[in-house]
């Protein structure tokens, strides 16, 4: 019965994912495309270079990219959360206009990210709308602080929504009687807030948080369209990875692959053994409900 | 106009001979049929109409365009993955010059037969940069060099001639920025953010210098006082505000901006931002007020970078001589002259630039002609892509003040040395 | 006091509002203003203009079409990744079975890859099954891409849901299939209708696969067409046309979103205590 269920989800899963994921293993194992014969053509075919590309994978520019990928996935993440939960208990608050309030708040998410990269290339150029409103002189996309800034600020704006939207999810499984007790028990709003309400949607919290921690670790396109490529200080282990393949260094590029996907796996576990009890868990808390 | 496009097409097809002229495809990749054209889509349509003229001509050998991401780091991205999966869906490509060592080396465009194209009349260097240890493997379609764009208007006034040279540009500067109302503009940008663009400001600089960033064989001269000569010629005018500190964001498109909201006197950009900042509909402040000439250097005239697409066969292609006749087509010189009709293009043929109803319509093809004839080409590497990033790096980090002049470029020799010997 | 606690809220919806839609309201201005005047900084455009709009939709950029495909990929990805990860979730939620927790792992592994890694890999598999320059190239691997989330999403939320509810349906005859579709799934539709916007826009807006895996104009969908608009002559990308193209593919999500939230606020709240 679960097998006939789950089989469909994994077979889609193996194919597009897992098999490139094999892939990319190996070719992580593998180099070519480096030397000429004597009629100045490339040596086609690749060796066998063992774990070379990894232990060339590993300076500056890497620990760079690494520094980058890790701050910008804690502080965006972070933020998300906050305003996040925000954008949900406002959307599951309000009661006029609450379609409007919803689909506005849902719009930031929905642009392609590809053109809202552009969006916020063109509100922080030099002389954009950036500089304007907040009357500064910051060179926004230059290789310097303020790039982070503008990356962080871009993300967050884009992704602050996808958190609403799950914790809203969340939100209305919380049947109406438990705030109102709380409410007869004599519970603040704040202290409703924190006492009823967050622990009963820290399910939906979590997974929407894990998510983003995944996308955040892989961000790509955002800085590269905003800021742009090999820029030290927004360079992320993705855009390490596409610019190896850019070079058609697919050994090497693979072996970046791998290694941030060993860091998701990392993060993704010590996030779920120390707070996601009730992802993985199989006995429901009966009592949280009631 | 549009007639004299068609009548231009229709010239061009009969001075291709219609495809008849080489030998029929000995089976294998050398076939005939329909087939692919991957390129940079067009703004202004004139491609797809020429397009359309040759399937008119070649019913069982049509052309389908296939359009390339827009920028060039899309554009190769496409090419390379369909080079990896040796797909045949694309025949005819369009590659950037630097590229053609790389794309030849790796064997993912096939070597053109020399007799088999009409040669003569293209500008030398984009040509030469065609070739591959000797042997042709792509044909040059646009070319452009960078040109010097000043304000005529304030040059005038202040009583100054076009500069020749830096030190004439300065002197210039001085003069016109004293002027009222000149107050707020600054001297001179080009192209700084950390992109191409940078490679080709930088290799500009050294050139104008006198010297060159590699020589033939591919050998870095970074270690020349020429180079430190053009270095320092961007990284001071960082230093002193000659350029102005947000040039450090420049595209072509931020230049542009600048020069035509005024901000700037002097302007480094490709010949396409004229006719732009020509338009009277209130988007430019500087119709009419301003000229191009050839970019200053140290001691005299400055050497431009050049820039271009060629067109090339796809290795994996399995119409390749029907490929090969597209391409004699697309670059033939009545099918340039009929495209510099419709776009403003720069052509790869000299011929194009003497037409008289081009030149009254672009009236800097003159100079444009004068710029590509004695612009260098960009590094010939087969890793000119890591070449590139290295440039890059190290300029970038001088003109942000990060990092000295000499260190950069005593890095860069190396680094580029060993990218020349690596491959 | 009470009139400060009635006004915060309000307060508060119009911060967040206002931090949404002010980028977006760029967005759209600068999509009205004529390509002169794209870097007009006035709070409106003046005069408006629909010349971006009329330049998306000139002939050479079959937009229309692109839509369709849009509408296409994006529809097929929704309906099967819902279907699909409403059964895994359901599955992994209620059944007992061994290897659960190794089935959940393997399923958000699979989003732990980066994406612009899978594309050669890729490439190389749909061109020797024949898939190039095909619905399903870009199906499946969105389809893969939403999964993951799908699949979690559902399971915390079908575990959510108490199970007396489902034990009470068995009691009253149903089979566990009815149960699921006539007490469970009613319940579960905010849940369900959450996961469908989120994978809707995530399959709408995949551009990396899309562009590598179709090359014939008529099966390109919208965001590749959007990369390749092209300016005048080469470096002057039109910002303005791709801002509006931009709003064009914003615009079907908002007000599938408008439709949609009837059935996201239902649910528990108003369905499940009858």
């Amino acid at each position: 019965m679960a097998a006939l269920l789950l089989s469909p989800t994994l077979l889609v899963l193996g194919l597009v994912v897992g098999y490139p994921l094999l892939a990319a293993f190996r070719e992580s194992l593998y180099r070519g495309g480096d030397a000429l014969d004597a009629d100045g053509f490339m040596v086609s075919g690749d060796r066998f270079v063992g774990l070379d590309n990894y232990t060339e994978a590993l300076g500056s520019r890497f620990w760079t990219a690494f520094g980058n990928t890790s701050f910008f996935t804690f502080t965006t993440v972070a933020i998300e959360v906050v305003v996040g939960t925000a954008m949900a208990l406002v959307m599951h608050k309000v009661i006029r206009g609450r379609g409007l309030v919803r689909a506005s708040i849902l719009v930031p998410w929905a642009i392609p990210t590809a053109v809202s990269g552009l969006l916020w290339r063109w509100i922080f150029q030099s002389d954009g709308v950036a500089n304007e409103v907040l009357a500064t002189d910051l060179l926004w996309t230059s290789d310097r602080w303020a790039a982070k800034i503008a990356v962080i600020i871009a993300d967050t704006w884009k992704t602050a929504p996808f958190v609403g939207l799950l914790v809203l999810a969340g939100l209305q499984l919380i049947p109406n009687e438990v705030n109102e007790a709380a409410r007869l028990d004599g519970a603040g709003a704040w202290q409703r807030l924190w006492r009823v309400t967050l622990p009963l949607v820290k399910p939906a919290l979590l997974v929407a948080v894990l998510f983003r921690l995944l996308d955040a670790l892989r961000m790509f396109d955002l800085p590269f369209v905003l800021v742009g490529p090999q820029k030290g200080s927004v360079e992320t282990l993705s855009m390490l990875a596409w610019s190896e393949a850019n070079q058609v260094r697919y050994g090497p590029a693979a072996a970046y692959s791998v290694i941030l996907f060993l860091y998701v796996v990392v993060i993704a576990f010590v996030f779920v053994k120390m707070l996601g009890a009730d992802l993985l868990g199989d006995k429901r808390k009966k009592g949280a409900s009631a | 106009m549009k007639r004299a496009l068609a009548m231009g097409i229709a010239a061009a097809l009969v001075v291709t001979g219609c495809g008849t002229s080489a030998p029929e495809g000995s089976g294998g990749n050398d076939g005939r049929g329909p087939i692919t054209f991957a390129t940079l889509k067009d703004g202004t349509g004139t491609v797809p109409k020429l397009v359309e003229a040759w399937n008119a001509k070649h019913p069982d050998q049509t052309v389908r365009i296939i359009d390339l991401p827009e920028g060039a780091d899309g554009q190769r991205q496409q090419l390379i993955q369909q080079a990896q999966t040796k797909s045949d869906t694309y025949d005819v490509i369009t590659i950037d010059l630097p590229w053609n060592a790389e794309f030849a080396a790796r064997r993912w465009v096939t070597e053109l037969p020399r007799e088999q194209f009409d040669l003569d009349g293209f500008f030398a260097a984009p040509l030469k940069g065609s070739d591959y240890r000797g042997k042709l493997y792509s044909i040059p379609h646009f070319t452009g060099a960078g040109m010097l764009y000043y304000r005529t208007d304030l040059l005038g006034r202040a009583g100054v001639t076009p500069p020749k040279t830096w030190a004439e540009m300065k002197a210039a500067c001085a003069k016109v920025l004293a002027l009222p109302e000149a107050a707020g503009i600054s001297c001179y940008a080009g192209q700084y953010d950390k992109y191409e663009g940078l490679t080709v400001n930088f290799s500009e600089a050294v050139g104008s210098a006198g010297g060159e960033v590699t020589d033939d064989s591919g050998k870095p001269k970074l270690d020349t006082p020429s180079a430190k000569a053009g270095l320092d010629f961007l990284a001071t005018g960082f230093r002193d505000g000659t350029v102005p500190s947000d040039a450090i964001t420049y595209k072509e498109e931020e230049g542009r901006r600048a020069f035509q909201q005024g901000k700037v006197l002097f302007h480094r950009n490709w010949a396409y931002i004229h006719p732009l900042m020509n338009a009277t509909d209130g988007s430019s402040s500087v119709p009419g007020k301003f000229a191009v000439t050839v970019v200053p250097g140290a001691s005299g005239p400055g050497v431009s970078t050049l820039g271009g697409n060629n067109l090339a066969v796809s290795a994996f292609s399995k119409k390749q001589a029907t490929a090969r006749e597209f391409i004699k087509y697309m670059t033939s010189l009545d099918t340039q002259r009929a495209h510099a009709k419709g776009s403003a293009y720069p052509m790869t043929r000299t011929a194009v630039y003497q037409d008289p109803e081009l030149r009254a319509k672009y009236p800097y093809l003159p100079v444009l002609q004068e710029a590509i004839s004695n612009a260098r080409p960009r590094p010939t590497l087969v890793r000119y892509g890591d070449a590139s990033s290295a440039i890059q790096e190290q300029v970038y980090a001088v003109l942000g003040g990060k990092t000295s002049a000499e260190q950069a470029l005593s890095t860069l020799q190396r680094q580029l040395s060993e990218i020349a010997q690596g491959t | 006091m009470t009139a400060v606690r009635r006004l915060a809220p309000l307060l508060g919806i119009g911060v967040i509002i206002l931090y949404c839609l002010a980028p977006f309201y760029w967005m759209v201005v600068s999509s009205f203003r004529r390509t002169s005047d794209i870097f007009d900084m006035s709070v409106l455009p003046s005069p408006w203009s629909l010349e971006n709009y009329q330049a998306v939709f000139s002939g050479q950029n079959q937009f229309t079409r692109a839509l369709l495909n849009s509408l296409v990929v994006a529809g097929v990805t929704t309906a099967c990744t819902v279907l699909l990860g409403t059964l895994a979730g359901y599955a992994l939620a209620r059944l007992d079975f061994r290897f659960k927790n190794l089935v959940l792992a393997l399923v958000i592994a699979t989003s732990m890859f980066p994406g612009i890694s899978l594309v050669v890999p890729l490439l190389k598999l749909f061109s020797e099954i024949g898939w190039i320059d095909s619905y399903q190239a870009m199906i499946v691997p969105s389809m893969s891409f939403a999964l993951p989330l799908a699949v979690w999403n559902l399971t915390t939320f079908f575990r959510q849901l108490p199970v007396e509810l489902e034990e009470a349906a068995t009691v009253d005859g149903c089979t566990r299939g009815q149960a699921f579709r006539k007490v469970i799934l009613p319940i579960a539709l905010p849940g369900v209708f959450t996961t469908t916007i989120i994978v809707f826009v995530v399959a709408w807006n995949e551009f990396v696969i899309a562009l590598s895996m179709v090359s014939k104009p008529e099966m390109q969908t919208a965001t590749v067409r959007i990369s390749q608009f092209a300016g005048f002559a080469g470096y002057d990308s039109p910002f303005g046309t791709q801002m509006a193209a931009g709003v064009i593919v914003t615009v079907p999500l908002v007000i599938a979103v408008l439709l949609f939230q009837r059935w996201i606020i239902s649910g528990l709240t108003s369905g499940g205590v009858k």
